[in-house]
């Protein structure tokens, strides 16, 4: 309980020292929003007006304040290049994020756990080898040159998706989750990778410690032993590292997104950097960056969960 | 102990990680056709033995435009890793070195900063300095300074109680000859070993923030540049993606598999 207390604490300190620099961080970009705003129109009292009405000249704490208030009710301003609120354009965004986040964690679990047991059960031999082979490799691919290769191959040659023909959820849902497989798969197999070696890993280590001889002297089968010794103590590293995957999965989605024409968070990002919208910038990167805090979070509890010996 | 197949691994590596760099040297000084030097009647023309990668959608030749592409972004990999690894080496030593407080702060803000994606924190300095070459580099060079910091910072804590160390100060050498003298050579095995990984995740991360438009700029030709400008002509001239993409592939291929053996 003093440990959940502490956490909680520190959670909420470090939360409020990431919006500080979220904020603070675009308080120092060269090049006035409202001079961009208003190009050509460009007149000294026009501007004034105009800062008048943002409430930019007033003191930086005074601004800071408001902003988080505006937050908190999940109030970001407004976008200076669609004209409408940021919040709006979030909450439209989101669930193809939300789902290709979902979908590529899953493939990850499903994929990585087997593959990763099965190269530490045949260390050394010729399975393991390949496996190792294939991960250093796909380690080696950027994440958006795998969505070109997935593109030309399954999307050209082979023909089971249109490539950029992205169905939005509420039309058709099987639709977009087909067409959602491919990119979800861009985003997961460098991942994927990852896990195998750090799952191999573990099991190995597992694999050479005393308890591990003693329960086979005891007569059990070798898969009894991977399964309900090694396995269950193996597996508590991978899960925190499998939690830390997501936080990279969200961020490898901003690419991913970008590759397969999806209207999600990340390629709103990106729009809104290169037209210098940064209401919009502001609010992605405190979203995401309180997603990361939040996953790092609930990771620390997992853990002390699942391994009560972690101080 | 080296084992068999780490040895071969290594040895494929070398040879890979040679082929690539040659490439970009005579990259620098010679190309087969000016890489910005556009073609009318070659539009997205495969490969031939004039033009070995192909040409893409302005007539413009694949191989050349790889070979100046790869130079930038070896440029930019070499940049970052050089602000990260200075400027991490330096703090890294000092840190771990005298150890104290200031230690503790900058490890906490280590701590903060590694657990977000370098992606996104590049996104974040991008959107604030603007895109570009030089932008880049600083951004993923800061970027890069925890990872080495924190390396360097756990070598110095078990080097410093050393005896070589011990002896060192009761023969009256200064802590700046210790930390730079004495200490910084037994480093250099571990330190090599995560200036290749920079090297990589620099590399890789150059080509994402490229990708996005967010990186280097025309006229400059980049890697992740090409790649997403031959999107568009994937289906006619897939080579345009692919000469670009197969380079990246392999140099950071052939550096962690090099790596993984000296490490």
């Amino acid at each position: 309980m003093k440990y959940l207390v502490k956490k909680l604490i520190t959670l909420i300190i470090t939360l409020l020292l990431v919006s500080c620099a979220a904020f603070i961080a675009f308080q120092v970009i060269p090049g006035d929003s409202v001079t961009l705003a208003l190009g050509t129109d460009f007149t000294e009292e026009a501007a004034e007006q105009m800062r008048e009405e943002l409430g930019l000249n007033r003191s930086i704490p005074a601004r800071f304040a408001d902003w988080m208030a505006g937050a908190v009710r999940g109030d970001f301003g407004t976008s200076s290049q669609y004209k409408q609120p940021v919040s709006q354009l979030i909450a439209d965004r989101l669930p193809v994020t939300i789902w290709l986040a979902v979908l590529s964690m899953l493939m990850i679990t499903v994929i990585s756990v087997p593959l990763g047991i099965l190269a530490a059960k045949s260390s050394g031999g010729i399975l393991d080898r390949m496996i190792t082979l294939i991960t250093q490799i796909t380690m080696a691919i950027p994440p958006f040159f795998l969505g070109i290769i997935l593109t030309l191959v399954c999307g050209i040659l082979l023909s089971w998706f249109t490539p950029g023909k992205y169905v939005a959820p509420d039309k058709d849902f099987s639709a977009f989750l087909h067409y959602m497989i491919f990119p979800a798969m861009a985003v997961s197999i460098p991942k994927i990778a990852m896990v195998v070696k750090f799952l191999r890993g573990s099991v190995l280590r597992q694999l050479s410690l005393d308890y591990v001889r003693t329960a086979r002297s005891k007569g059990n089968k070798e898969s009894a032993v991977l399964v309900r010794h090694v396995l269950k103590n193996a597996l508590i590293p991978v899960v925190t590292f499998l939690a830390m995957v997501t936080a990279d999965v969200l961020a490898g989605s901003i690419i991913i997104e970008q590759v397969f024409n999806l209207p999600g968070l990340g390629r709103l990002l990106v729009v809104s950097i290169s037209n210098r919208d940064f209401a919009v910038v502001q609010a992605i990167i405190l979203y995401i960056a309180f997603v990361v805090v939040l996953i790092n979070f609930l990771v620390d509890l997992l853990y002390r969960w699942l391994d009560p010996r972690v101080e | 102990m080296r084992q068999k197949r780490n040895d071969f691994n290594y040895r494929v590596g070398k040879v890979i990680v040679c082929a690539v760099v040659l490439f970009v040297l005579i990259g620098c000084v010679y190309t087969p056709y000016d890489p910005n030097g556009m073609n009318g009647a070659l539009k997205n023309a495969a490969p031939s033995l004039a033009h070995p990668f192909g040409t893409d959608n302005f007539g413009r030749d694949v191989l050349s435009r790889v070979m100046k592409g790869a130079g930038t972004t070896f440029f930019v990999g070499l940049c970052t890793v050089a602000i990260g690894g200075i400027i991490g080496t330096l703090l890294g030593a000092v840190t771990g070195y005298y150890g104290g407080l200031f230690d503790e702060i900058l490890m906490r803000l280590n701590d903060g900063l590694t657990s977000f994606p370098s992606i996104l924190l590049a996104l974040v300095f991008v959107s604030i300095l603007g895109p570009g070459k030089y932008n880049i580099i600083l951004a993923l060079g800061i970027i890069f300074i925890p990872s080495f910091a924190r390396v360097v910072r756990s070598e110095y804590i078990t080097q410093k109680q050393m005896d070589y160390v011990k002896n060192a100060k009761l023969m009256g050498a200064s802590d700046f000859r210790i930390m730079f003298v004495h200490i910084l050579p037994n480093t250099r095995p571990i330190l090599l070993s995560s200036l290749t990984i920079g090297f990589n995740n620099a590399v890789l991360a150059e080509a994402g923030m490229s990708y996005l438009s967010l990186g280097v700029q025309p006229p400059d030709a980049s890697l992740g540049r090409m790649l997403s400008e031959a999107q568009a002509y994937l289906f006619s001239a897939p080579w345009v993606a692919l000469a670009p993409g197969i380079l990246i592939v392999l140099t950071v291929l052939g550096f962690s598999m090099v790596n993984e053996d000296a490490g």
